[in-house]
C-alpha cells in the first residue's frame, strides 16, 4: 500500500471539493480515517443526500477507478464475489479426454476458469480501486454474511480452490437507506457516517456551485424554503437533488425573485406526493 | 486522555449503546490520525467508530459534551461569570434578540453561556453548586421573545411563504438556543460533580424504548420512529414469508438455464408458492388511559397493511365501531385524528367496558372472524369492575386462526385492581406485554 493519499483533513476537503463534492469537517474526517485505517466506510442517510456521490468523489479525488456492486434482493455469491465459468470448464473437460481426473480437476478449478465479480475484482486488482457497494440494505441476510470475510480480512475463500488474498486493500464505500437494520457484525467492521440533509449554509453553497448562473438571492430563498419544508412530517422530504432541480427550474423560467405564485406553481418539482404537496402549501400559506 | 475515552465508552454502554471492544480499539487507532486539538474532527472520529446507528446520536452528543466539553475545572466558569456579573436581563435579552434575528449560532451559544452563569445558579442546594436550565428559561421567557419576533414579521409587511419561512427560522434558532442553555447547565454541573453524575439522568432513552403509557414520552420522537420502523418490518416480514414458501422444483426454468451449460443442470430453481397472507382483525381500546398505545399500534399495523390480505380495525371504549375507513389514505396522523372525532366508540360514560364490547363484536361482526383471521386485541384489560364475559372472547378465539392480546401494562401490574388480564389470557393464544416500540416490533416480527 502506498503512503497516505491524504495529508490531513483539510486536504481531503480540498480534493473532494475539486471533484465537485462539498464535504463538511465530519465527512472529511471520516474519509481520511477510512483511508488511513483501511476500513470500509458505511454511509447511511435518507435518499438523495449524496451518498453515492461521495463514493464517486472519493474515486475522483484519489484517482482510482470505481468498481460498483449494485445490490438488490437475490444478489448471491455468483453475482457479488465470483462464479465458475461452466462453459469453459465443460470445453476443457471435453478437450482433455484421456487425462486423469485429478489432473483435470486441478486444472478446471484454477483461476483461469474463475469469473471475477465486482468484489473479487476489487480485491484482486493490481491498481488501487474504490469499491462501491450500493444500497447494501437491499441484500438478503445470507449475501450480507458473504461480505463479512472480505471486509474484515480482505480475502475470499473459494471452497474448490482455497483462499484468495487481496493484492491491495481497496477503499470500500457501502451505502444504505436504512430499509432494514444491517447486522451488528457488518456494522462493527465499518466506520459509520450518517449523511443528513445539509445545513442551510452548506446547501446554499452546493446550489451556488452546481447552478452557478442562479442569482445568489434566489439561491438563498430556495434553500430556506426547502429547509422549512423539511421540518414538516412528510412522506418524502425534498432531497439535495430535488433542491438542485428546483433551482434549475427557477433558472429555466427566468425567475427574478420568488413570489407566492411561482412557489405554488413549481412546488411539484420538490415534492412528489399529493399529501406532501397539500401540507407544504398550507404550511407556506400559499393560494 | 486514554482514561477519559474509556470512561466515555462506559457511559455510552450505560446509555444502552452497545460499544464492542473492537470498536473502542478502532476509536483509539483513529485518534492517531487526526489533530486532537480540533474539536470537530475529534468528535467525528469518535462518532464514526463508536456509534453505528443514527438513533444513538443524541445520546452520543450529550455524553460527548459532558466528557469532552468539560475538564477545565469550575474556575474557568467562575472567572468569566464574575466578569459578567453586572450584565442585566434586558441587555442579555437585546443581545439574544439580535442573535436570533441574525441567525448567529456562535453568538447564541455565547449568550446561552452568559445567561446560565447569570440566572441559572440555584442557591442553597446542598454543599455545592447546582444549575438549572429551567431557571434560565423562566427568566428569559423564550415564548414571549418568539411572539415579539413574529409580531415584527407581521409589522414589516412580509406575507405568504416569506413570513412563514422567517417564522420557521426563528423557531429553529430558538430551539438551538434552548439546547445550548441545557448543554451549558449540564456542563457546569459536570464540572462540579463529574460527568458520571450528569450522564445518569441527562441521556434520553432511545425512541423505541420510550414507554407508551408514560407522560414524558415525546410524541414527536415516537411518531418519527414509526415510518422507518414500519418499512423495516415490512421488508423483514416479507422476506420471512418468501423464504418459507419455496415450492417444488421449477423444471422449465431449470432446463432452460441448463442449456447454457450444455444441458447439464448446474443450478436448480424452485417455484414460488403463493405466500399465505393472513387477514388481520384488530380490536383496539382507545379510552384515554391507553389511547397513545392504541394510536401507535394502529399506525404501525396499517403501515404494514400490504403484508396482509386485509386489515380491518375496530375501536372501542364502551361501544365498538369499525375504523378501517379512516386508514385508507396513507396519512395516519390525520386518520387517528379523524378516528378520535368521528368514530362512535363512546356510548355511556367513556370508561372501557370489555365485556359488552366483546359480546357486541361477536354478535355484529362475529361472521368476519374465520380460520384465516388473525385477531389482535389491544388494551390494558381493565374492565372498570364490569362484567368480563371471557366466554365471548373464547368463541372468537376458537373461530380465529390466531388470537393475540397486546397489553401495554407491565406484567407485574396484570391482575391488580380491575385488571382481568389472566382471565382473558387464558382464552387467547397469548397475551403479550407491549410497553414500547421495541416490544411491538418484536411481536410483529415473531407472530405476524
Amino acid at each position: 500500500m502506498d503512503q497516505h493519499r491524504f495529508a490531513d483533513v483539510d486536504e481531503v476537503t480540498a480534493r473532494l471539493a475539486d471533484s465537485g463534492y462539498l464535504a463538511d469537517d465530519a465527512i472529511a474526517t471520516v474519509v481520511l480515517l477510512a483511508e488511513r485505517l483501511g476500513k470500509p466506510l458505511l454511509v447511511e442517510g435518507p435518499a438523495g443526500v449524496g451518498k453515492t456521490e461521495l463514493a464517486k468523489a472519493v474515486s475522483a479525488a484519489i484517482g482510482s477507478p470505481i468498481i460498483r456492486l449494485q445490490c438488490y434482493e437475490g444478489v448471491d455469491e455468483s453475482k457479488a464475489l465470483y462464479e465458475w465459468n461452466y462453459k469453459k470448464q465443460l470445453l476443457r473437460i471435453q478437450a482433455g479426454q484421456g487425462s486423469s481426473w485429478t489432473e483435470l480437476s486441478e486444472d478446471i478449478f484454477s483461476e483461469e476458469f474463475l469469473l471475477e465479480r465486482p468484489v473479487l475484482k476489487a480485491i484482486r486488482s493490481e491498481d488501487p480501486v474504490v469499491l462501491l457497494i450500493d444500497e447494501v440494505d437491499k441484500l438478503d441476510f445470507e449475501a450480507e454474511a458473504l461480505l463479512l470475510e472480505v471486509l474484515s480480512d480482505w480475502q475470499i475463500t473459494i471452497p474448490e480452490m482455497g483462499t484468495l488474498q487481496s493484492r491491495r486493500v481497496p477503499f470500500v464505500v457501502l451505502t444504505s437507506n436504512n430499509e432494514r437494520e444491517l447486522s451488528e457484525a457488518l456494522k462493527r467492521r465499518c466506520l459509520y457516517l450518517y449523511l443528513d440533509y445539509p445545513t442551510i449554509e452548506r446547501e446554499r453553497e452546493i446550489v451556488t456551485r452546481k447552478v452557478p448562473d442562479l442569482h445568489t438571492n434566489l439561491a438563498d430563498q430556495v434553500v430556506r424554503i426547502v429547509a422549512s419544508i423539511r421540518e414538516l412530517e412528510l412522506k418524502k422530504a425534498p432531497s439535495i437533488a430535488e433542491t438542485l432541480d428546483w433551482a434549475q427550474t427557477m433558472l429555466a423560467l427566468n425567475v427574478e425573485s420568488l413570489d407566492d405564485a411561482t412557489v405554488e406553481k413549481t412546488l411539484p418539482v420538490l415534492l412528489k406526493f399529493q399529501t406532501d404537496l397539500d401540507k407544504a402549501r398550507s404550511h407556506l400559506k400559499l393560494g | 486522555m486514554l482514561a477519559r475515552i474509556l470512561e466515555f465508552n462506559h457511559a455510552l454502554r450505560d446509555a444502552g449503546i452497545p460499544v464492542a471492544i473492537s470498536e473502542s480499539i478502532d476509536a483509539l487507532h483513529a485518534l492517531d490520525h487526526i489533530e486532537l486539538a480540533e474539536r470537530e474532527p475529534f468528535k467525528a472520529a469518535l462518532a464514526a467508530t463508536l456509534i453505528k446507528d443514527e438513533a444513538q446520536r443524541p445520546a452520543f452528543d450529550t455524553l460527548f459534551d459532558l466528557y469532552f466539553g468539560t475538564g477545565r475545572g469550575p474556575e474557568a466558569h467562575e472567572e468569566q461569570d464574575a466578569a459578567e456579573s453586572s450584565v442585566t436581563r434586558d441587555e442579555l435579552l437585546d443581545r439574544l434578540m439580535e442573535a436570533l434575528r441574525a441567525g448567529d449560532g456562535d453568538a447564541l451559544r455565547a449568550i446561552a453561556r452568559s445567561a446560565v452563569g447569570r440566572f441559572g445558579r440555584l442557591e442553597g442546594s446542598g454543599s455545592r453548586e447546582w444549575y438549572s436550565n429551567y431557571e434560565v428559561l423562566r427568566t428569559l421567557d423564550p415564548n414571549t421573545l418568539l411572539e415579539r419576533l413574529n409580531q415584527e414579521i407581521d409589522d414589516s409587511g412580509v406575507s405568504g411563504f416569506e413570513a412563514q419561512v422567517l417564522r420557521d427560522e426563528f423557531a429553529r434558532r430558538m430551539r438551538a438556543f434552548r439546547a445550548a442553555v441545557l448543554a451549558d447547565t449540564r456542563r457546569r454541573v459536570a464540572e462540579y460533580r463529574g460527568p458520571e453524575a450528569v450522564a445518569s439522568y441527562a441521556v434520553q432513552p432511545l425512541p423505541e424504548d420510550l414507554n407508551f403509557l408514560s407522560a414524558t414520552a415525546d410524541m414527536a420522537d415516537l411518531r418519527k420512529a414509526i415510518r422507518p420502523l414500519a418499512r423495516k418490518l415490512a421488508t423483514r416480514v416479507a422476506l420471512k414469508r418468501r423464504r418459507s414458501t419455496r415450492g417444488n422444483l421449477d423444471i422449465r426454468r431449470t432446463i432452460r438455464h441448463s442449456l447454457s451449460t450444455g444441458g447439464v443442470p448446474f443450478e436448480t430453481f424452485n417455484k414460488h408458492r403463493a405466500p399465505r397472507r393472513p387477514e388481520l382483525v384488530i380490536l383496539c381500546d382507545v379510552s384515554s388511559s391507553v389511547a397513545r398505545f392504541a394510536r401507535f399500534a394502529l399506525m404501525l399495523t396499517h403501515a404494514l397493511s400490504a403484508q396482509f390480505s386485509r386489515v380491518r380495525s375496530f375501536a372501542f371504549v364502551d361501544a365498538i365501531d369499525e375504523v378501517t375507513r379512516f386508514f385508507d389514505h396513507e396519512d395516519f396522523l390525520a386518520a387517528v385524528d379523524r378516528m378520535n372525532q368521528e368514530a362512535a366508540v363512546v356510548f355511556d360514560d367513556g370508561h372501557s367496558d370489555y365485556g359488552s364490547v366483546l359480546e357486541h363484536f361477536l354478535d355484529t361482526y362475529g361472521k368476519e372472524v374465520g380460520p384465516k383471521t388473525t385477531l389482535l386485541i389491544l388494551g390494558d384489560a381493565r374492565t372498570n369492575y364490569r362484567a368480563r364475559k371471557a366466554g365471548a372472547l373464547k368463541t372468537l378465539a376458537q373461530r380465529a386462526h390466531h388470537t393475540y392480546w397486546l397489553n401495554p401494562e407491565p406484567v407485574n401490574d396484570w391482575d391488580t385492581g380491575d385488571s382481568a388480564a389472566s382471565e382473558y389470557a387464558a382464552v387467547v393464544d397469548q397475551m403479550v406485554e407491549v410497553r414500547n416500540l421495541r416490544q411491538l416490533e418484536e411481536f410483529i416480527e415473531r407472530r405476524l
